[in-house]
């Protein structure tokens, strides 16, 4: 390094002490927002919900995301970055819910607020609040509405469940046996997928919750039964490539397909009646309430309160449908496109 | 020369009477049966995946019966690998000139993004928006081809920096937008052409399942009777060499990653015809399961041996052990562990085959 160089660092590190020597008061509020990924239409509309707020509420927000769904050092990494910027608060949306927690404590004991995004972290209490869908009534409302639709003959049903991937993360868990009790199937273990004995199942298999893997798990999944006629979906990309694997044998008019997530391609296809029934859930109040729970703890210190009854914060679910079944709760798909993201 | 020894003209050749009159030759040892095994292998490199093929098929078959053992389940796993097999294709080429792509599956995703987006955004015909597909494929492979023949860099370095630059570019023009199966049914059916069904009996083959047959029979054959495929071996076998003996070397290996661009520019109409939507997320992992087709496939990552073929065979290896597995109903890891050991267990074979020749 030689003179002009040393004197220039030297400089730029008395500027940024003067910097950091100013009052907290005259700093703004900064905060991060860590997602799974930056191409899921989900995420994208997360992060816009948390933008505007954030925008609106005179907040500065960074964002964060992994590569692919499971990049836990991406993630990692981005959280070392906000505690390392003094970023106020945090609003995460997990990758790995168990691995992401000795990084979470770190930030929470250098003073940040954590707030979980969609996907709790493992246990619960490692973030400081979670703002997300209750998954399992997401689930249990598409399979007794599933159950409805059928009528008596739900008690000879054949179910195929076309799940995330195969590390079973807590969204898929909770979606599947959700869906399992909405249906009348006996869970068993609640935390674990693949220990029921109803007849009626006839497999699982993972879709990777896209199109070409809801294909090809459709496709083995009818190689193993082909009468299936109810399919659970771990979202709706994953039931219209389902779809198109029924197409292909010409099962597409008698089977049920049912999932979550609500974004607007999937509600359309709840509209064409490719989809059945979808679970509509709401990505940018998530953001959106966890900016504004950051914004008040930064001022005053207060954490954001759970639902009642929940060991969380609960943004909502709806069950969307043209074909309301007695006894569900829906609305039709004019209101959930008007609700949808993506 | 061959007729014996004969009675000398002159004197001072008389002691050649004595010596040896055979032709100079290598010491041709009678071959063992594993010699003679590891002579065939290396001749003809597709039969190690067709025998392993074969077996597993044979193993699934007699475990799960007629389910696995059907004209329909057969013809799925056509259609489960045509995706693979096509990109497979693409990636062999690159294999034989000692190269490697890991870009394929973001170039295939590209142009089927850009086959979507051009109709649907600016209102192009189908037939145009294809074309425009196509050139984005090839344009991405010249890129490729023009960095690692012209400037010299290494085939690793420069796809693994396209595959960035092509998923990010696929990702930011599409907006994460999925082009839903019923709007291209309805405005662009031209896109799903490749999903179209063709049936005998229990047999179901896409017309995706056939442009792949054919396209790998069709490169297998240009790759064994044209100079231009001739030309890649000798590349992928020295370089220096092809070069001495008058090949054009930067003009072939251009070629070749244009080829391998517009195979997968082909691949990601296919892939429209197969999951029914334009989805920007498809096809994360076609580089790293092409690049395993061609490994089971018999072909040498030093370039030069192998053939197109056993990629076929190792890509249908592939979608044998992921059908046959499902049906087992074990978990999926399975297939993924044993896939690994096919992939390092093909590398092993290959490493003893190659003692042949030294």
């Amino acid at each position: 390094m030689n003179q002009t160089t040393l004197k220039a660092g030297l400089l730029a590190a008395a500027a940024i002490a003067a910097l950091s020597a100013q009052p907290a008061a005259a700093q703004a509020v900064s905060a991060c927002l860590i997602t799974k990924t930056d191409t899921n239409p989900f995420f994208v509309k997360m992060k816009e919900g948390a933008q505007a707020k954030a925008a609106e509420l005179g907040i500065e927000l960074k964002s964060y995301a992994g590569r692919i769904d499971g990049d836990t050092e991406s993630q990692v990494q981005a959280v070392e970055t906000c505690i390392a910027d003094g970023a106020k608060g945090i609003l995460i949306a997990a990758s790995d819910t168990v691995g992401i927690v000795p990084v979470i404590q770190q930030a929470r004991d250098a003073g940040l607020l954590v707030v979980a995004l969609d996907t709790p972290l493992e246990p619960i209490d490692s973030a400081d609040a979670t703002f997300a869908t209750d998954n399992f009534l997401a689930g249990e409302l598409i399979g007794k509405w599933a159950a409805a639709q059928l009528g008596d003959a739900a008690a000879d049903a054949r179910i195929a469940f076309l799940n995330l991937n195969p590390s079973s993360p807590s969204v898929d868990v909770l979606r599947n046996q959700g869906f399992m009790t909405g249906f009348g199937i006996d869970v068993k273990d609640v935390d674990v997928i693949g220990d029921e004995d109803d007849p009626r199942i006839v497999g699982h298999d993972v879709t990777n919750g896209n199109e070409e893997g809801g294909r090809t798990a459709m496709e083995n999944l009818l190689q193993q039964d082909p009468t299936i006629n109810v399919v659970h979906t771990i979202n709706e990309p994953a039931a219209a490539g389902a779809y198109e694997a029924l197409k292909a044998v010409g099962r597409e008019g008698d089977v049920l397909i049912v999932s979550v997530d609500g974004g607007c391609p999937g509600i359309l296809n709840v509209k064409d009646g490719v989809i059945g029934a979808t679970s509509q859930q709401y990505p940018l109040l998530m953001a959106s309430l966890g900016i504004e729970a950051i914004a008040k703890f930064a001022a005053d210190g207060t954490l954001p309160a759970v639902t009642e009854g929940k060991n969380f914060t609960d943004t909502g679910v709806a069950l969307v449908t043209d074909k309301p079944a007695e006894g569900v709760e829906s609305i039709d798909t004019a209101k959930g496109t008007e609700l949808c993201w993506g | 020369m061959a007729q014996g020894p004969t009675q000398p003209d002159r004197e001072f050749e008389n002691v050649l009477t004595k010596s040896a009159t055979e032709v100079a030759s290598f010491d041709r040892q009678e071959k063992t049966l594993l010699g003679r095994l590891q002579h065939m292998l290396h001749s003809s490199p597709a039969l190690v995946p067709l025998i392993v093929l074969l077996m597993s098929l044979a193993i699934f078959g007699l475990l799960l019966g007629s389910r696995f053992f059907s004209p329909f389940s057969m013809t799925l796993i056509l259609q489960q690998v045509a995706i693979v097999g096509i990109v497979g294709a693409a990636q062999s080429l690159v294999i034989l000139t000692a190269g490697i792509d890991l870009s394929v599956g973001a170039i295939m995703v590209l142009s089927s993004v850009v086959m979507g987006q051009f109709t649907f955004r600016y209102g192009l015909p189908p037939s145009l928006a294809v074309l425009c597909g196509f050139a984005v494929g090839a344009a991405v492979g010249f890129i490729n081809g023009f960095l690692i023949a012209r400037i010299k860099l290494p085939p690793f370095i420069v796809t693994l920096g396209m595959w960035q630059i092509v998923l990010a570019t696929n990702f930011l023009y599409s907006r994460n937008e999925t082009i839903r199966s019923q709007d291209l049914e309805a405005q662009a059916p031209l896109l799903q052409v490749f999903g179209t069904q063709i049936r005998f009996g229990g047999a179901v083959f896409t017309l995706g399942v056939i442009v792949m047959v054919v396209l790998v029979l069709v490169l297998s054959y240009v790759l064994k009777h044209t100079a231009w495929g001739r030309h890649v071996y000798a590349i992928g076998d020295d370089p220096e060499a092809a070069q001495l003996a008058g090949i054009e070397v930067e003009k072939t290996l251009i070629s070749v990653y244009v080829l391998g661009g517009l195979i997968c520019a082909l691949a990601g109409w296919v892939l429209i015809g197969r999951i029914g939507s334009v989805s920007p997320t498809a096809g994360q992992f076609a580089n790293i399961e092409s690049i395993t087709a061609v490994v089971i496939g018999g072909i040498s990552l030093f370039g030069g041996r192998g053939s197109i073929l056993g990629m076929l065979f190792g890509a249908l290896i592939v979608g044998v052990f992921g059908l046959g597995l499902r049906l087992m109903g074990t978990d999926p890891q399975w297939t993924y562990l044993l896939i690994g050991v096919l992939i390092i267990a093909a590398v092993a074979v290959d490493q003893w085959i190659r003692k042949v020749a030294g």
